[in-house]
């Protein structure tokens, strides 16, 4: 499989991913589930 | 006086070496990659004076500018630095995930990327083979930054969000 990071666009989705990712895992931190 | 200094000044100052830092991060990924590429395309090749005069005046204030911005951001947190980082209290989750991705990436600067290009700008010695590597290494922390930067930015801005009504359950 190719590294998304090869590619810049592949890069900002990779970011886009993260950034939902890490918002559930703050919101079940923070007790919200 | 000393909140000012803390909270005022300090934030101000993040901010404005933040920007330095990640401004000079997105120049790298979104423009002087793609724009290299065509230049080592070209007969003859012409990116020769990008890599002999910008580079290193680029990556001098880009990390530098990374290490004011995590200077002042521990000067804007103060003697709750720890507590934000260990996630001592749940208000400080959203704040502490985006701190732990600028250290990540202050990490990634100063360790994978900055070490790999003095060896590509042949400012220290370093074999073709070598310099291929560093090459690829530098590359990927740059791009891993890149995609850092984006939760680290919405954890850096976020946190009233996370109380806002449309975000609870």
């Amino acid at each position: 499989m190719k590294n998304p990071l090869d590619s810049l666009w592949g890069t900002v989705i990779c970011g886009f991913v993260l950034t939902v990712v890490l918002f559930y895992l703050a919101r079940a931190m923070m007790g919200g589930g | 006086m000393g909140d000012f200094i803390q909270h005022g000044l300090g934030r101000w100052l993040h901010i404005m070496s933040g920007v330095m830092w990640i401004g000079l991060l997105y120049y790298f990924n979104f423009v002087q990659v793609d724009a290299m590429k065509k230049a080592a395309a070209d007969t003859p090749p012409t990116g020769a004076g990008i890599t002999k005069h910008v580079v290193p005046r680029a990556l001098l204030f880009f990390r530098w500018g990374a290490v004011a911005t995590v200077v002042f951001a521990f000067m804007i947190l103060g003697d709750k630095a720890l507590d934000v980082l260990l996630f001592r209290e749940k208000a400080y989750v959203p704040i502490g995930i985006g701190g732990w991705l600028g250290l990540i990436m202050l990490f990634n600067v100063w360790v994978l990327i900055w070490p790999n290009q003095k060896k590509i700008l042949g400012m220290v010695p370093a074999t073709d083979e070598v310099k291929a590597t560093a090459r690829r290494v530098a590359f990927l922390a740059s791009r891993t930054n890149t995609m850092l930067s984006i939760p680290m930015l919405f954890f850096m801005s976020s946190s009233a969000l996370f109380h806002a009504p449309m975000f609870a359950r």
